[in-house]
């Protein structure tokens, strides 16, 4: 069950990317498609999901409206004003809130991506990264507030990236493929999960015996909100830890010895190792951080506005497979996944229950509709093959197969982001 | 070898350190059946003993180069041993709810079924050479449009032709997707889980809303045997579903097929080298698309069968990554019926006695059903033998141009 398509042996490949590995694909796509691409997809994902509404008897234009005035994006338009506003501004708060985590979630996909590697165990590292931030976040330990968040956070980034590392791991020594290793450690992280906080469980709350749920994060451990009312979840700072992660992912990726080598992984291992680059441990390098950062979402969440685990959540969690949309819209880049985060953020808290009006469409409805939303985005991001092979035609400047195609390319990963 | 190779030879059958290992793997399992009612011995020291024994011929098979059988028997011999231990301090009571093994057998069969007809759904897909991560989205289909289509129809058998067509009509997505457009599998096969996750879950809250599916849908009939007289197998299969049976017989005609026949002989070819199999005539595209397709209407049967067989309704959350376990028994199962005939059975009677471990241990019951996963973790890992997949597995054909 290989990700990274090896090229046909003996076949010239008749288009650069076509067949190749998907780091190759990607930066064909960024070579042709640029911003305009992931807006096409995007368009074209939201009006299937608003024929889908149009097919079940609703107005699709109100629909949409509603959900962009859920999520609160209308503040930014200035004639919004009064009471309006203020409900948009209390939107928009809920909106970044999700997008913060979503983020960092992009980019633990976006950088296996990169390597050529697929990183469906956001999820599990995710929870991982959730259960120790409760578990730290919870603990009566005397330090100062301060200290207790930067150990509450450095201990799920260490969770996940324990999580994540074990998948990077097993493919290094044993050749796993980390595809089926990480959907099997995110099933194995919510059975855990489930143990930990269930009845009896071993962190599951001390004064309430009969509920299902971990001790609370004590306040001096919460996040400071820094917009809107720390009572109605206002925006805390977490959203500043994923922009200064967006930093450091691109630092990492286009200005570092360990992103470059991560990226000629990705393009094609077998040269990689010839040039002299350890491929086993960049694989357990690029999981390992791939699983801190989805450790630290998890974190952000905990500490940033759920305080408390409940078994019944853990399985509604799904901002974990979110990230992989987030990463493919983004195309695996630094601004990109912070738009991507954005967009999805805002689909997210717009067809919530509490910021959606259910009189014009109900939330329950909504939700499933940013699923099919989300599926179709990544369905229409992977036909890189039909959307480059149309863009070539319409724009004119299809280039001559050659029988070396794709050497430049291929042999040096472009900066890109 | 040669170490054991002059080993004592038991009767007319030769010990290779094989079936030593095996052996080891099946007096473990002994250590912790003498524990369980009927039997019931109410003291672990035989079983300990026993299970010690059952390690010692594991460690034995793996100094003579048996790694799998080997390793296979330690780790049954510390699982059993664990078992046996902590089956002795239960109370007699308890033990009894438990390890009723009619029931026992009779659920497992019930929880296998499913994961047995995505498993083969996933076994043809992936043997044609197409990863199939969307077993989970084509058992939601399934399980929808089987309830839907029942509940339309007033029909069970038009309700689960209705499911299948769902699933196939899915599958078609990604044969398009993967064949066709050459695109990633995997990442086609994750959009699929969320597309199909979505349209089961908007159709059903539009339909059916906060009442659910009606209580009088149509169901798959049990067929009843008269087999209740012949021991706790008997009592299993007396009253099972019609789909139970399907399964079983879907297990047998898919080995008949895909390792009897020149079609299935055809199939794999496509799925180990497509290149050899185009140069003698066979149209790997052709052979891709139906795959994945019967993939779709495979996986789409086990979901039909827990909405209208085993659940009788349908809700959101039903599948709750059944798919993904059926991917699992596949691995574990090494991409043969007969293995993933096994690890469904396994992974059904974890889930049969998880349901009835509560009664001893309500904690114990929750870690239990992490069993499957981490068991597939092991074996892909190559802990215990690796698992192998179909050499073209996951990546796309492109024909010689010209």
């Amino acid at each position: 069950m290989s990700t990274v398509p090896d090229p046909q042996p003996g076949s010239a490949p008749e288009e650069k990317g076509a067949g190749a590995t998907v780091a190759a694909r990607i930066s064909d796509q960024l070579a042709v498609g640029g911003v305009l691409l992931p807006v096409v997809t995007t368009l074209f994902a939201f009006l299937i999901g608003g024929l889908v509404v149009l097919a079940t008897g609703k107005n699709p234009f109100s629909t949409y409206q509603a959900i962009f005035e859920g999520s609160g994006l209308n503040w930014l338009l200035p004639w919004v004003g009064g009471a309006d506003r203020d409900i948009a501004a209390i939107n928009l708060q809920q909106t970044l809130l999700i997008t913060g985590p979503l983020i960092l979630l992009g980019f633990a996909v976006a950088f296996a991506f990169r390597t050529g590697l697929f990183n469906i165990g956001g999820q599990g590292q995710y929870i991982a990264g959730s259960v120790v931030a409760v578990w730290i976040g919870s603990s009566d330990m005397g330090v100062p507030g301060w200290l207790q968040i930067v150990l509450a956070m450095l201990g799920a980034a260490i969770a996940g990236g324990v999580w994540g590392g074990i998948a990077g791991l097993l493919r290094a020594t044993t050749g796993a493929n980390e595809v089926i290793t990480t959907i099997m450690l995110n099933y194995t992280a919510l059975w855990v999960s489930f143990y930990l906080f269930g009845l009896g469980g071993p962190l599951q709350n001390d004064s309430q015996p009969d509920i299902p749920v971990s001790n609370d994060v004590v306040p001096e451990a919460r996040l400071p909100v820094f917009w809107g009312d720390p009572e109605l979840q206002g925006l805390h700072i977490g959203i500043f830890f994923a922009l200064v992660a967006a930093v450091f992912f691109w630092l990492l990726l286009n200005r570092s010895t360990k992103g470059f080598e991560a990226r000629a992984v990705g393009f094609n291992p077998d040269a990689a190792r010839a040039s002299g680059i350890h491929v086993g441990r960049t694989y357990v390098f690029v999981m390992a951080t791939c699983g801190l950062l989805a450790g630290l979402a998890g974190s952000l969440d905990i500490l940033g506005w759920q305080f408390r685990i409940a078994t019944n959540d853990i399985q509604a969690f799904e901002l974990g497979f979110l990230g992989i949309a987030v990463a493919l819209l983004g195309r695996n880049t630094a601004i990109g996944t912070c738009l991507a985060g954005l967009l999805f953020g805002a689909l997210v808290s717009g067809t919530s229950v509490r910021n959606l009006d259910p009189a014009v469409f109900e939330p329950a409805l909504a939700s499933n509709l940013t699923g099919i939303i989300q599926g179709l985005v990544v369905l229409f991001v992977v036909a890189d093959v039909m959307v480059i092979a149309v863009w070539k035609r319409l724009s004119g400047r299809g280039r001559r197969r050659a029988g070396g195609a794709g050497t430049a390319g291929n042999a040096e990963p472009e900066p890109a982001a | 070898m040669s170490a054991v190779s002059g080993m004592a030879s038991v009767g007319r059958v030769r010990m290779t350190p094989e079936r030593l290992g095996w052996g080891g793997g099946i007096v473990a399992l002994l250590a912790f059946v003498l524990t369980l009612p009927p039997i019931a011995v109410r003291t672990p020291v035989p079983s300990i003993l026993l299970a010690l024994v059952a390690a010692g011929m594991g460690v034995a098979a793996i100094r003579a180069e048996a790694r799998r059988p080997g390793w296979t028997a330690v780790v049954a011999a510390v699982l059993c041993g664990v078992l046996a231990w902590a089956a002795t301090t239960a109370e007699l009571g308890q033990l009894e709810v438990v390890a009723s093994w009619g029931a026992l057998t009779a659920a497992m069969l019930r929880f296998a079924t499913p994961l047995i007809f995505a498993g083969l759904g996933g076994l043809v897909s992936e043997r044609a050479g197409v990863v199939n991560i969307a077993l989970e989205g084509m058992l939601i289909m399934g399980a929808f449009f089987a309830a839907f289509g029942a509940d339309k129809t007033g029909s069970w058998v038009l309700g689960i032709l209705i499911g299948v067509l769902a699933g196939a009509a899915l599958a078609t997505i990604h044969a398009i997707w993967s064949v066709s457009l050459r695109a990633d599998q995997i990442v086609s096969g994750t959009a699929l889980n969320f597309i199909a996750a979505g349209i089961a879950g908007y159709l059903y809250v539009d339909i059916y809303g906060a009442e659910g599916t009606p209580d009088d849908l149509p169901q798959v009939p049990e067929i009843s045997l008269p087999t209740e007289s012949l021991g706790f197998i008997g009592r299993a299969i007396a009253n099972q579903n019609l789909l139970v049976w399907g399964g079983l017989l879907a297990v047998v005609v898919v080995w008949l097929v895909v390792f009897r026949t020149p079609l299935g002989l055809r199939l794999r070819s496509v799925g180990e080298n497509p290149r050899a199999a185009e140069t003698v005539g066979v149209n790997v595209i052709r052979m891709r698309y139906g795959a994945v397709i019967t993939s779709g209407a495979l996986a789409a049967l086990g979901g039909a069968f827990l909405s209208i067989g085993f659940v009788h309704s349908f809700s959101e959350d039903m599948i709750a990554g059944r798919g993904f376990i059926a991917l699992a028994a596949l691995i574990f199962g090494r991409w043969t019926p007969g293995g993933l005939l096994l690890a469904t059975l396994l992974f059904g009677f974890s889930s049969a006695l998880a349901q009835r471990l509560p009664e001893f241990s309500p904690q114990a019951a929750t870690l239990f059903q992490a069993l499957p996963y981490v068991l597939t973790l092991i074996a892909v890992a190559g802990l215990v033998g690796r698992s192998r997949p179909p050499a073209a597995d996951g990546v796309p054909y492109q024909r010689e141009a010209g």
